[in-house]
């Protein structure tokens, strides 16, 4: 399944500076394997020691928030967006 | 990365030094950023604590501008002028009436429904926001809104001479959108909720070098909200109240207030004490106080369904932050339904003669909930923060305050009506009793 991940500008270091990458991944949990492929180092941004995704960062498929879904387990389609937005914004 | 930084050159008595991560500690410059780029924790501004302990006085304050101002020292801007449109200072009122209406016997109501210029305590956070932004070399600047921070960032933008794009979720209550257009900004009414709209911002907020005073510049904007902690131990006499009550959207307002506090002690201002921190959340819109109840040390996102629009984030950012400050200091997250929000509205009104909007009804229906619960000595020195003006949010109300007395300009018919009029409240008197 290819899909389109946002990347946000801290994490841009490890994309070389690209905002968009594209993936092929079935799950959430698989494209944060298949961006640490790409992009090595970017998987210990994303995830806490516990392999799980840090409580600061949010991730989106299709701008749902994956919290309403099923979480890292949140299956993925072909065309798919998956935004990953830190969490501290707003209010 | 993060590095060891050079300390900001400073001007006057600015004492503000760098950004640090509420997480991981790591330390940053005091430039346009908002999170760690280890761990994506909050970052905020720190201060040498020496410095204002040896140049700030009580004195020095009070022959300060009547306005935020007078406490720039605790502010992270450098400039000896800042963006002063008279933010701040609103009344402290004592609210005897409310008070025996609610059993307790030292209650102050925090007023920044008349704060200026746009009638919401988003204008202190605005008037920091911007001033830094002015520092920081941005033209533009933006948010991302429920209403009363889109009306503040246009309006002092407007005053600044800055160019203003400010996003709203599209459903927002008329008078916080004419109350953001008048000053002609470009505003973009998202179709969805605040979280959509907060989300939308902060992937535009990189990507076209402008200033988002609650994404990139939120560090500072925050530091704004300080400033009620302040101003309420100033007005009662340089002294700390022993509860507050204050409502909830992202909870930075409760982390600043608290900051607010612990610096003035910190410094020698005031006399430290023990504050309770008690917060209030919509019914429709309460992931922090769910966590609360549930004992949970995390939030769980909910999608907002409220009249409460003003404080409807279903995903707030301090969200964490306040439930710490809440179980550290005995205090308590209580959630409340519209209903009862509209009440809150009615009897501040009516005890007070202050028209507050729904998170200020929000804030009362708490207070009276948490009284009634015997959570609050009444004995307390409780202070309750009213945020926003009800002026701006009159759908809220509508069809709950009665209708007036149409008469024809006769004496007879005026006395009719007033006849009526009685009437009328000894009938709600006796269905009242029954």
């Amino acid at each position: 399944m290819s899909v389109k991940v946002l990347i946000p500008t801290p994490l841009q270091k490890f994309t070389s500076d690209r905002a968009t990458l594209e993936c092929e991944a079935k799950t959430v949990a698989e494209l944060i394997d298949a961006l640490e492929e790409s992009c090595p180092g970017i998987k210990a941004r994303l995830c806490d020691d516990a392999g799980k995704p840090r409580r600061f960062l949010n991730f989106y498929v299709n701008s749902e928030d994956i919290r309403f879904l099923d979480n890292t387990e949140t299956s993925l389609n072909d065309g798919d967006e998956v935004s990953i937005v830190p969490a501290v914004a707003g209010g | 990365m993060t590095q060891a930084i050079e300390r900001l050159k400073k001007t006057g008595t600015a004492a503000f030094t760098h950004l640090q991560c509420k997480e991981c500690g790591a330390e940053y410059e005091a430039t346009a950023q908002h999170v760690c780029e280890l761990c994506f924790g909050p970052l905020e501004v720190k201060y040498d604590y020496d410095v204002l302990r040896r140049t700030v006085t009580r004195e020095t304050i009070e022959a300060g501008p009547h306005s935020i101002w007078r406490y720039r020292p605790f502010l992270p801007v450098t400039t000896d002028t800042p963006i002063d449109v008279g933010t701040g200072m609103t009344p402290l009122v004592e609210a005897r009436r409310l008070a025996r209406h609610l059993g307790l016997k030292k209650l102050y109501i925090k007023n920044d429904a008349v704060n200026m210029p746009t009638l919401s305590f988003k204008d202190r956070v605005v008037s920091v926001a911007l001033t830094r932004a002015r520092e920081l070399g941005f033209s533009t600047v933006s948010c991302a809104s429920t209403g009363n921070l889109a009306n503040s960032t246009a309006a002092i933008a407007a005053h600044a001479g800055l160019d203003c794009c400010v996003f709203i979720p599209a459903d927002l209550e008329a008078g916080k959108v004419l109350g953001t257009l008048i000053y002609n900004p470009t505003l973009m009414a998202v179709k969805g909720n605040y979280d959509q709209v907060n989300r939308l911002c902060s992937e535009v907020a990189n990507t076209h070098g402008w200033g988002f005073v609650n994404i990139n510049l939120r560090p500072y904007y925050s530091e704004g909200s300080k400033t009620l902690g302040f101003e309420v131990v100033e007005q009662l006499g340089w002294k700390l109240p022993d509860r507050i009550v204050a409502p909830l959207a992202s909870g930075s307002l409760f982390g600043k207030i608290y900051k607010g506090f612990r610096e003035f002690v910190e410094v020698g201002l005031v006399e430290d004490k023990h504050v309770s921190f008690s917060g209030a959340q919509a019914e429709g819109c309460s992931p922090i106080a769910q966590a609360y109840k549930e004992g949970r040390d995390f939030i769980s996102p909910v999608k907002p369904n409220t009249i409460a629009k003003s404080i409807a984030i279903g995903n707030p950012a301090d969200g964490v932050y306040a439930l710490d400050i809440a179980r550290n200091t005995n205090g308590s997250i209580e959630s409340v339904n519209d209903t009862e929000i509209v009440e809150g509205m009615k009897l501040l009104a009516e005890t007070e003669g202050i028209f507050t909007e729904t998170a200020g009804g929000t804030t009362i229906a708490t207070l009276k909930k948490l009284v009634e619960a015997g959570q609050i000595d009444p004995d307390e020195v409780t202070v309750a923060y009213i945020t926003g003006n009800g002026l701006k949010t009159q759908e809220a109300v509508q069809g709950y305050i009665g209708e007036p007395l149409t008469i024809e300009p006769k004496l007879d018919s005026f006395e009719r009506a007033l006849e009526r009029s009685h009437t009328l409240n000894r009938l709600e008197w006796q269905q009242v009793l029954v």
